[in-house]
């Protein structure tokens, strides 16, 4: 490829702005911007015509430009100083970034937490209890007869989640395409994925849990009062039965959840119970239940953290060793209760998306964001860095949503090192001075 | 002035996902995530027109969600910073229930998330009550009369 030509063509071309990960894309590049990104969705396109290269200097300190020496030289400092640190994002980063992340986080004796916490953190949760049962997108997508979204609204969050991998493409074992399949939504609201379903189910908010339950108990032949049903759940006994005996009778179905379980009162016990139910439908057909995941690689870090450490997510180093414990080691609260004493942010915007207490307490400590965009976090951090794009810019690898890891095809270079090439040096810098402040 | 509780909540939509990547300083992301969507029922009851400011404030967590409640005088259900001003605009097409109300993911919904995880790392931020306030007179915040602002 060459950068200077009037016109190029990159074909296969991966779109990192969520989970959906879809590596069909056609990009055409004009003078190193973007000019078209064929198949990409509304929020693939927004992602992609809008990318350009930072005019921000590469490192700033304190507002101020540097080098991306002395911003390491500073960011090191910070962190090998510090006695609570916490290391937090990574969701928008390469799996190589992010293993070095994991790597600072011990040296460090830091806290590491990534956007999962605030995600589908309690789907985390629930999998370590029930359990699951589990495929890929391109499984749904050639044998699955009846798709269930539960508490999500792909049509606005994942534009291409229907088109691409479970409605309307036509599969092995779906010939005909959305012919062939039932698409059930249940939500609390009747969002735009409502209008995508052949039946929509509109539950009573916060009352997910009593619904699974009803499900569970529905699937397991199990008697229940109809009154009693519909004013929990707010939907008629006959509707649950209904949908019980379709989820019974499929060949291969497929529960999808998104956000409204995990955010909603009862968190990683919704999700628990979704799971469950996905686990009891097996006795009977083959069902499968995959959390809809927000950004392009949420699911690389969850890998990546569990591969290095054992844990998904808020895992603690202070000891030496690693543990795990959401609510103790998870961003908001370790921000919000005022422990750590810096940050190192990646690719993340906590400064807009943690809750008041966490974002007053973030200001109030030294910390390092590495993000290519300027944001409200870089905005207030110590030392920023500004780094290539991932996926448009920077190569490296990404897990999509189903734990299908893919290789990323950058479409434009960048003379600014990536997440990665900071994270090395700032890994490198980190080391000595630890080694130095314990003597070993 | 009318008061009445409701559950709240924050969510995707298609215009605050293009805006993150459009940026998050422009008009268009503003105006998705510091816009309160209520359903038209609601909008009836409580004498609102889109564009109208109302104040939004949190109801401190403990207590069982009331959605529908409504306070008729002074407050007898205290409720605590932060306290928000902000445009509401009638939800299309039926989405939302009579006592939800919606908001997309950003800088308002963050400030009416509580800070208590219950030992999950999330914290509440769908199914939050809220109290929304009608204001009497337009009341122009700092980015103007369609934007958000604190009052509290």
């Amino acid at each position: 490829m060459n950068p200077t030509a009037t016109k190029t063509t990159i074909s296969d071309a991966i779109c990192t702005f969520c989970g959906c990960v879809c590596d069909d894309i056609e990009l055409t590049v004009e003078q190193n911007r973007i000019t078209e990104a064929k198949n990409a969705c509304v929020l693939g396109k927004a992602w992609f015509l809008n990318h350009h290269d930072s005019e921000r200097p590469v490192c700033t300190i304190e507002g101020r430009p540097a080098t991306l020496e002395e911003g390491i030289d500073r960011a090191a400092r910070i962190l090998a100083e510090a006695r609570y640190p916490i290391l937090y994002g990574l969701s928008d980063t390469t799996c190589e970034a992010q293993r070095k992340a994991v790597a600072i986080a011990d040296w460090i004796g830091g806290t590491i937490d990534t956007t999962t916490s605030v995600c589908h953190g309690p789907s985390g949760m629930a999998f370590q209890s029930v359990g699951e049962v589990t495929a890929t997108l391109g499984e749904v997508r050639h044998r699955a007869d009846l798709v269930i979204y539960w508490g999500g609204n792909p049509a606005e969050s994942h534009p291409r989640h229907f088109t691409k991998y479970t409605l309307m493409p036509k599969g092995l074992f779906v010939p005909r395409g959305r012919k062939d399949r039932t698409c059930v939504v249940v939500d609390v609201r009747r969002t735009k994925s409502a209008k995508a379903a052949d039946i929509f189910l509109q539950v009573r908010p916060c009352k997910d849990f009593e619904a699974l339950w009803t499900l569970r108990a529905l699937v397991k032949g199990l008697s229940l009062d109809a009154g009693e049903v519909e004013s929990e759940t707010g939907v008629p006994l006959a509707a649950w039965q209904d949908l019980a005996d379709r989820m019974k009778r499929a060949r291969f179905g497929a529960l999808f959840f998104g956000m409204g379980l995990t955010m909603t009162r009862g968190k990683h016990l919704n999700s628990e119970a979704l799971l469950a139910l996905a686990r009891d439908l097996n006795d009977f057909t083959r069902f499968v239940c995959k959390p809809v995941r927000g950004h392009g690689n949420v699911t690389g870090a969850d890998n990546v953290l569990s591969w290095r450490t054992g844990y998904p997510f808020g895992v603690n180093f202070s000891r030496g060793y690693p543990r795990f414990n959401p609510g103790e080691y998870t961003a908001t609260d370790v921000l919000a209760r005022r422990e750590a004493d810096a940050a190192l942010i990646i690719a993340a915007d906590p400064m807009a998306n943690l809750c008041q207490a966490a974002r007053e307490h973030l200001a109030s400590i030294p910390s390092i964001a590495l993000d290519p965009h300027e944001t409200p976090t870089t905005r207030q951090a110590t030392v920023a860095f500004a780094p290539a794009t991932y996926g448009i810019s920077a190569p490296g690898t990404v897990y999509r949503m189903d734990d299908v890891p893919l290789p990323l095809r950058p479409a434009i270079p960048s003379s600014r090192p990536g997440d990665y090439e900071i994270l090395c040096r700032l890994e490198d810098r980190v080391r000595p001075l630890v080694a130095g402040r314990t003597g070993t | 002035m009318t008061r009445k509780i409701f559950l709240l909540i924050a969510g995707r939509t298609s215009k605050q996902g293009c805006g993150i990547s459009e940026g998050k300083h422009t008009a268009g992301y503003r105006a998705e995530t510091q816009t309160l969507q209520v359903s038209q029922e609601d909008m009836a009851e409580l004498g609102l027109s889109d564009g109208q400011r109302v104040r939004v404030s949190r109801v401190p967590s403990g207590s069982e969600p009331s959605p529908g409640e409504v306070l008729p005088g002074g407050l007898d259900r205290s409720c605590q910073v932060p306290v928000v001003a902000l445009p509401v605009e009638t939800a299309k097409g039926g989405e939302l229930p009579p006592g939800v109300v919606f908001i997309a993911y950003g800088d308002v919904s963050c400030r009416l998330m509580d800070s208590d995880t219950h030992g999950s790392g999330m914290p509440t931020s769908k199914g939050i009550e809220i109290l929304v306030e009608t204001l009497p007179e337009p009341e122009t915040g700092e980015f103007g009369s369609t934007a958000a602002s604190g009052v509290g």
